[in-house]
């Protein structure tokens, strides 16, 4: 099993801002993204729909979501169920945005990022794997699942 | 993640086959199987494909009676015999007894070509066959015919150990597929070292990465509902990342096999295989 963040050793440049060229931009401070993208609001119920979507987040190809009901699940990632006792809203953002950024070996895929990408099959190119907007429904669905 | 639109069409010539829906999402397939939980494997030590099947799916794939790709072996050995139309002779007319004259052939390939310095996988030497000896026009990529002549190919050396050449006129090809196999690719941004390394052993979806050693292939995959290639898995795992798919037969495909073969070193054979 993959080991958790390394938060501890975590080395990020505090205030550092991150300019993505067709992206909105953001700040990160320590290891978290605290302010929303492009300040929109998340919608909970719209983010459980695209973590489980096959198509569209797919999170469930490598983690085990809140609802043991779902067939298949991986488990390449840490559990998401908890994961909002253990991280808060920014920490998740950045995490989903680039968790390269965390961990530069990760293999969780950058969804918020369009640059130093290869190869990107053309469909996809230019084009982050998730809006801004699908970014902060997620983030506000994670930040919800508070319990084990 | 996204539909393997790779090909859907082969194969409509063994009639009874095609019992499902064909282009199920790239992971999910209707049947459920069980898999016992692996140990991760030591770093080096490459395992088959087939370590990782279930055991009833292992039961399955061993049994001519009831693992479908025999079909295709089966058709490849009276397509080796037919005299095609017009001058040309049948594959056995040069290669005599096969089961011995052929033996071991296919744990050599991918190899480069001696005439054109190029490399080949079977299937590039059987169409070579096709085009300049037997005067036929190619079959194709992904033609039951191509399918069906590799997989009886490939099937006459089942067991035996796979050692391919990387030295020489190769060790471009080679350093070329581990340059691909460890490059981080697609939307995605995942190398096929990070799972078929890194990852092996764990679940993504209902699928138990393997080593991705490809000595099974051309294989049945139950996802598929059909034979395909080895190019036609790779196609699926470039499109999971949401990386360019490279046609069948490209360089960088083929590069890529000669990596995975020499990977692959020491296991046998196993064509025709059974995956999900
Ligand atoms: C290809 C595999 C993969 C996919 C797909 C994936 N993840 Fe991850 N995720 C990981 C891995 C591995 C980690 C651990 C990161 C590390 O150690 O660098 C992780 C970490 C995380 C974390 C931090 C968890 C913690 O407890 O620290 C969150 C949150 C997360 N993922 C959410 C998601 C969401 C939401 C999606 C879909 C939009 C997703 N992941 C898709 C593999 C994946
Ligand atoms: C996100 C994970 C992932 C990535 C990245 C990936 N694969 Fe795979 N691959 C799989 C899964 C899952 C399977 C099906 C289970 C298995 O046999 O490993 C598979 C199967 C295979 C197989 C068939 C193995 C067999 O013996 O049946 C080969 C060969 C292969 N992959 C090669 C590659 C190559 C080459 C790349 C890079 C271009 C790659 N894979 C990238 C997940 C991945």
């Amino acid at each position: 099993m993959l080991s958790r963040l390394a938060l501890a050793g975590a080395v990020l440049a505090s205030g550092g801002a991150s300019t993505a060229s067709a992206l909105e931009t953001y700040a990160i401070v320590g290891d978290a993204i605290p302010a929303p993208l492009g300040r929109l609001v998340g919608n909970a119920a719209r983010g459980e729909v695209l973590v489980k979507d096959r198509e569209r987040g797919n999170c469930l190809i490598c983690h085990q979501g809140a609802d043991p009901s779902e067939p298949f699940q991986g488990n390449i990632g840490p559990p998401l169920t908890g994961v909002g006792a253990r991280l808060d809203a920014g920490q998740i953002r950045l995490r989903l945005v680039d968790a390269s950024l965390v961990n530069p070996q990760t293999v969780m895929p950058p969804y918020f990022r369009t640059e130093n990408l290869h190869d990107v099959a053309l469909p996809y190119r230019g084009k982050p794997a998730l809006s801004a907007q699908e970014i902060e429904d997620v983030v506000s669905y994670l930040a919800t699942l508070k319990t084990f | 993640m996204e539909r393997d639109s790779s090909k859907g069409s082969a194969l409509r010539w063994i009639p009874g086959l095609r019992f499902a829906a064909p282009g199920m999402t790239w992971f999910l397939s209707a049947i459920v199987v069980l898999v016992l939980p692996l140990a991760s494997p030591a770093l080096a030590e490459i395992k088959s494909g087939s370590d990782f099947l279930s055991p009833e799916l292992r039961r399955q794939q061993a049994d001519e009676t009831r693992n479908p790709a025999f079909f295709w072996v089966e058709q490849g050995r009276e397509l080796f015999s037919r005299k095609p139309a017009g001058e040309g002779q049948a594959c056995i007319a040069c290669h005599a007894d096969p089961q011995q004259s052929l033996r071991g052939t296919a744990t050599q390939y991918p190899q480069v070509d001696a005439g054109t310095g190029k490399l080949l996988n079977l299937e590039g030497r059987i169409e070579q066959c096709r085009v300049e000896r037997q005067k036929q026009p190619a079959f194709g990529h992904e033609t039951p015919e191509l399918l069906s002549l590799t997989a009886y190919l490939a099937s006459l050396s089942r067991g035996l150990p796979m050692q391919v050449k990387t030295d020489g006129a190769a060790t471009p090809y080679y350093e070329a597929g581990k340059a691909f196999f460890e490059r981080r690719q697609g939307q995605l941004n995942l190398s096929c070292q990070q799972c078929h390394d890194g990852l092996v052993g764990q679940k993504l979806r209902g699928d138990t990465i393997s080593h991705g050693a490809g000595t099974g292939y051309p294989a049945y995959r139950l996802e598929w509902n059909d034979v395909g290639s080895l190019h036609r898995r790779l196609r699926a795992c470039s499109l999971g990342v949401r990386a360019t798919q490279f046609d069948y037969g490209a360089p960088e495909y083929l590069a890529l096999e000669l990596y995975l073969a020499d990977r692959a070193k020491g296991l046998p054979v196993e064509t025709p295989g059974m995956r999900r």
